[in-house]
């Protein structure tokens, strides 16, 4: 029974009740199949972009979509991330490296199927590839008080910060 | 009261010490420029209050976001425990007994007041506002 094995291996940042839920989901996720996203590793990225949410993998969207989001850090989904402009550059220059569509490609070849890259999708979770992936997660799990957004990726996969969305 | 003040200062120093910053207390040269920010917008004012600090940590506004009313929101009720963000990020101890390295780069904080403060409040706080806040927090 692989999940035995991988529980007191995740990480303890995670609290004991996402612990508890993630148990319940994780089995499916790790039946997808071998899946990583090589995790922010600059530590200004890490701190400006992952205080609010997991520092997302640069090479789950392409360039011209981080672009366009560093642009627009003022209204970002409804919230203020602005930096300044130094630290906005840095920024930018390395998701741009590392975009699905760049540095980042070999991770991402299935992620980007199907999108228009000229778009600039500024949405992981609305990727069509994203959505078919997670087209049998019930509703009730969306919602779990320990979700509640579907940008929550670690509410799931435990090991999201370390790139990993299967084991 | 000294005994809080000599833990701020044995933490302050404990950050100063791993941070390798060569200015002496961040924290209250933050908080003299908050007090001399308050006393020039307000000349009657005179000192930081722990509890009015208390009372902007957990009061509900109408005036911000609906789906961020209070500071507690995301920081959670106990100021020692660790809170969570929205988007399901956990958000370690305000409280700086519990998290001793805070508060020490005075750029960080500012960029958080201005983002949170108009989350919930709809607005800027006053620095008489910030130097409450982080006067409760020092002395939790
Ligand atoms: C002040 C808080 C905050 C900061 C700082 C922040 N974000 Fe966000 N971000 C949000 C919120 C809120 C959402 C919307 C989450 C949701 O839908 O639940 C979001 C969503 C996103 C999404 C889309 C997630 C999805 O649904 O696929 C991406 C990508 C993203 N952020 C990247 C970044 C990057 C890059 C940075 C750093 C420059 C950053 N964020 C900094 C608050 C923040
Ligand atoms: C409510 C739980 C939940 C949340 C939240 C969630 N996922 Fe998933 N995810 C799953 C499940 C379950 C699967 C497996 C689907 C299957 O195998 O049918 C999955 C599959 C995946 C896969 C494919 C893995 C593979 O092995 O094929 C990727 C990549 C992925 N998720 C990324 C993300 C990202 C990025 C986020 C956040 C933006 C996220 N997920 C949020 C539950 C979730
Ligand atoms: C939407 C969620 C949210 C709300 C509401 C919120 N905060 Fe925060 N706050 C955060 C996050 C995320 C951080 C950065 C993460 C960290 O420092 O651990 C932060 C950091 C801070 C910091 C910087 C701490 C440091 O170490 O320098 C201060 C100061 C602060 N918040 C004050 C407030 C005040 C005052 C309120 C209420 C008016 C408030 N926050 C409401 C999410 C929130």
């Amino acid at each position: 029974m692989k999940i035995t094995t991988k529980i007191p291996t995740r990480p303890l940042v995670l609290g004991l009740l996402v612990l508890g839920f993630s148990a319940i989901v994780l089995g499916r996720a790790q039946a997808g199949g071998g899946h990583f996203y090589s995790p922010v590793a600059d530590p200004v990225v890490k701190e400006e972009c992952g205080s609010c949410h997991l520092a997302f993998a640069p090479s789950m969207l392409p360039a011209s979509s981080w672009k366009r989001m560093m642009g627009e850090l003022k209204n970002h989904f409804g919230d203020d991330a602005s930096v300044d402009a130094a630290t906005a550059k840095q920024i930018t220059d390395y998701l741009v490296a590392n975009a699905a569509d760049t540095g980042g490609r070999r991770f991402s070849e299935k992620l980007l199927r199907g999108v228009s890259v000229a778009s600039a999708p500024q949405r992981i979770t609305e990727l069509p590839k994203w959505v078919s992936e997670h087209r049998k997660v019930p509703d009730w799990e969306w919602r779990h008080k320990d979700v509640r957004t579907k940008a929550n990726c670690v509410a799931c996969h435990a090991d999201a910060a370390r790139g990993y969305y299967d084991e | 009261m000294r005994q809080k003040l000599t833990l701020t200062l044995l933490a302050a120093g404990l950050a100063l010490a791993m941070s390798g910053a060569s200015s002496a207390g961040p924290r209250e040269d933050q908080l003299a420029t908050y007090a001399s920010a308050a006393k020039s917008a307000n000349p009657t004012f005179t000192r930081f209050a722990v509890e009015r600090g208390k009372t902007l940590h957990t009061q509900a506004f109408a005036s911000g976001k609906a789906d961020t009313p209070a500071c507690t929101t995301c920081h959670g009720k106990e100021p020692r425990a660790a809170g969570r963000t929205p988007a399901g990020k956990a958000i370690e101890p305000m409280a700086l007994s519990a998290s001793p390295n805070r508060y020490t780069d005075p750029a960080k904080v500012e960029k958080w007041f201005k983002r949170n403060c108009n989350e919930v409040l709809g607005r800027d706080c006053s620095a008489q506002e910030k130097g409450d806040w982080l006067s409760f927090m020092l002395t939790q």
